[in-house]
């Protein structure tokens, strides 16, 4: 049985890595033709670092992760804070409006926001609203969800007599909240706001409904570029954000791990 | 008690964006393109397309059943593993879930098609190529192949919550390991299985990208149907109401599914 389940967790881990590594091998190839190696070569990311209008896209891209999942993270952290002292039929209403994001399929959300904003163009008489407004909107709305969803958990993990401390020994709410709150559930923050900035990064369906011609993301122009044949210099744009996703991934991994030994030392200590 | 009002600007922002637009849809998919005057032809007309929201469904499904027969021993395989390989395997699976799914669709419609790599090296070793793109047997590797790790995660994370001395217990009390697995593990992992053929079926069964890639005109889905009344047939209303279709129909097979999970649930809980 063993020897089963590890010779299918190899293959489905190369099922899963071959088209990366064919992506990855394919921006090194001097030739066009993805599937024939025609000799080794570094010119497509010289090409792509020459090229404005990708590194525009990009950029554009960044701006509506780093904006969306940072004004997520505020709202959302403020949100799962009210949520939690919500009790009954109230908390089970926000719980419900929570999810429907996360249970609809994304071309609903995208359909539905394109929609609204259609509906609200003819309103205000403006011929083409969608563009960076209504993408910003976009990526708010699905982001939301995710940071309440990992913020949740550590509010109710979180010893609630730490709070009433902080406010007997003199706190105001606030001040309890910036104070003892706050670090208490940081790690479901955290979680949170990287997780809204991944989703809204690689976002192409909900993003392909709600923009316009005025404000593209680097996955929509993807899309657009699939249609005629595909440059290399995309291939070295993934390669080179798969190398960073890897890096970061095992730098968050490397400090999880540590803080996980502290804190096991700490409660050895203490035991001792 | 204020701070539940801390909540207000999420809810009133998630009305705002997601059940008004929600509402926005039922009234394009109940009224006239042209006229704007209510009406039911939007919704009569799914008729026609009963076959394609047909093919969705099976196509979908069998992604989700063949994700969950690979899926589940690779779960199962790293929730055995030490804690340092099961986080290092762990961050193997998300880490294609943060890559351009777009990209890596295509990366496969290279090695699929007729000039492509495999059917290069099966032409090199002097045997006639295979017919291996534009079928349905390619847009379900690539649906399998985009959310398998979405199977596996709430596999792994519900399987390694398993109490081992469960396990112990039942191997105590005479059990083989085979009836370990069907008898306590298998029944443990319930809401785990669940929740993976959720967060397969409903992107599987609203995808466009996929099908347009690696099927063919005989391989439509409803995702290409709802993509083509906002993109380039410009029919809204007649998109609005296979939204709503789509919206039920993923209602209806996810509450089927968890009507039979919930017996599972109860009959484990009836024999304990």
């Amino acid at each position: 049985m063993k020897h089963f389940n590890r010779t299918v967790t190899v293959l489905v881990f190369i099922f899963l890595y071959v088209p990366m590594i064919v992506l990855a091998v394919a921006s090194f190839n001097d030739g066009l033709d993805i599937a024939t190696f025609k000799g080794f070569t570094f010119r497509q990311y010289a090409n792509l670092f020459r090229d404005e209008t990708l590194l525009t896209l990009l950029r554009n891209s960044l701006i509506i992760a780093i904006l969306s999942s940072l004004i997520a993270t505020f709202f959302g952290t403020m949100a799962a804070v009210g949520i939690h002292s919500m009790k009954g039929r109230m908390r089970k209403a926000v719980m419900t409006l929570t999810n429907i994001p996360m249970t609809n399929p994304d071309i609903v959300t995208g359909v539905a926001l394109a929609l609204l904003f259609a509906f609200t163009g003819t309103m205000l008489k403006i011929n083409s609203i969608l563009g960076f407004w209504t993408l910003l909107i976009a990526h708010i709305t699905f982001n939301l969800p995710y940071v309440i969803l990992n913020v949740m958990p550590k509010l109710q993990q979180m010893d609630p007599d730490l709070e009433e401390a902080a406010l007997d020994l003199g706190c105001t709410p606030f001040q309890a909240f910036t104070k003892v709150v706050i670090h208490e559930i940081m790690p479901g923050i955290i979680s949170g706001a990287l997780m809204a900035f991944t989703m809204s990064l690689d976002d192409f369906v909900i993003s392909y409904f709600v923009t316009g011609s005025s404000f593209i993301t680097l996955p929509v122009e993807i899309y657009n570029y699939t249609k005629k044949p595909i440059q290399p210099k995309i291939y070295a744009l993934f390669t080179l954000m798969f190398a960073v996703i890897l890096i970061l991934m095992v730098v968050m991994n490397l400090l999880q791990a540590r803080s996980e030994k502290r804190v096991q030392h700490g409660t050895q200590r203490r035991a001792h | 008690m204020k701070s539940k009002l801390l909540s207000a600007p999420y809810i009133v922002w998630m009305i705002l964006f997601t059940l008004i637009p929600l509402c926005i849809v039922f009234y394009y998919a109940l009224t006239d393109s042209i006229t704007g005057e209510f009406t039911f032809a939007n919704l009569t007309s799914m008729g026609t397309y009963l076959p394609i929201f047909l093919r969705s469904i099976w196509l979908s499904l069998f992604a989700s059943l063949i994700c969950l027969v690979i899926g589940y021993p690779v779960a199962y395989f790293i929730a055995q593993c030490k804690p340092l390989t099961q986080r290092f395997l762990e961050m193997l699976i998300m880490l294609p879930m943060c890559m351009s799914f777009l990209l890596r669709t295509l990366a496969w419609v290279a090695m699929l098609e007729n000039t492509g790599i495999i059917n290069n090296f099966i032409r090199s070793i002097g045997l006639s190529p295979l017919p291996l793109i534009r079928s349905n047997g390619a847009v379900i590797l690539g649906m399998v192949y985009n959310y398998l790790p979405y199977m596996i995660l709430p596999l792994y994370t519900v399987i390694m919550k398993i109490d081992k001395r469960l396990v112990e217990a039942a191997l105590d009390l005479g059990c083989t390991p085979k009836q370990v697995f069907t008898k306590v593990i298998l029944p443990l992992s319930g809401p785990g299985i669940l929740s993976g053929l959720t967060m397969v079926f409903v992107p599987a069964v609203s995808t466009f990208y996929i099908s347009q890639k690696l099927g063919s005109t005989g391989t439509t889905l409803i995702g290409d149907v709802i993509e083509s009344q906002f993109k380039t047939a410009y029919n809204p209303n007649l998109g609005a109401a296979m939204s709503l279709v789509l919206m039920i129909l993923i209602f209806i097979c996810v509450s089927i599914m968890n009507r039979f999970g919930e017996t599972d649930e109860e009959e484990v809980m009836a024999k304990v």
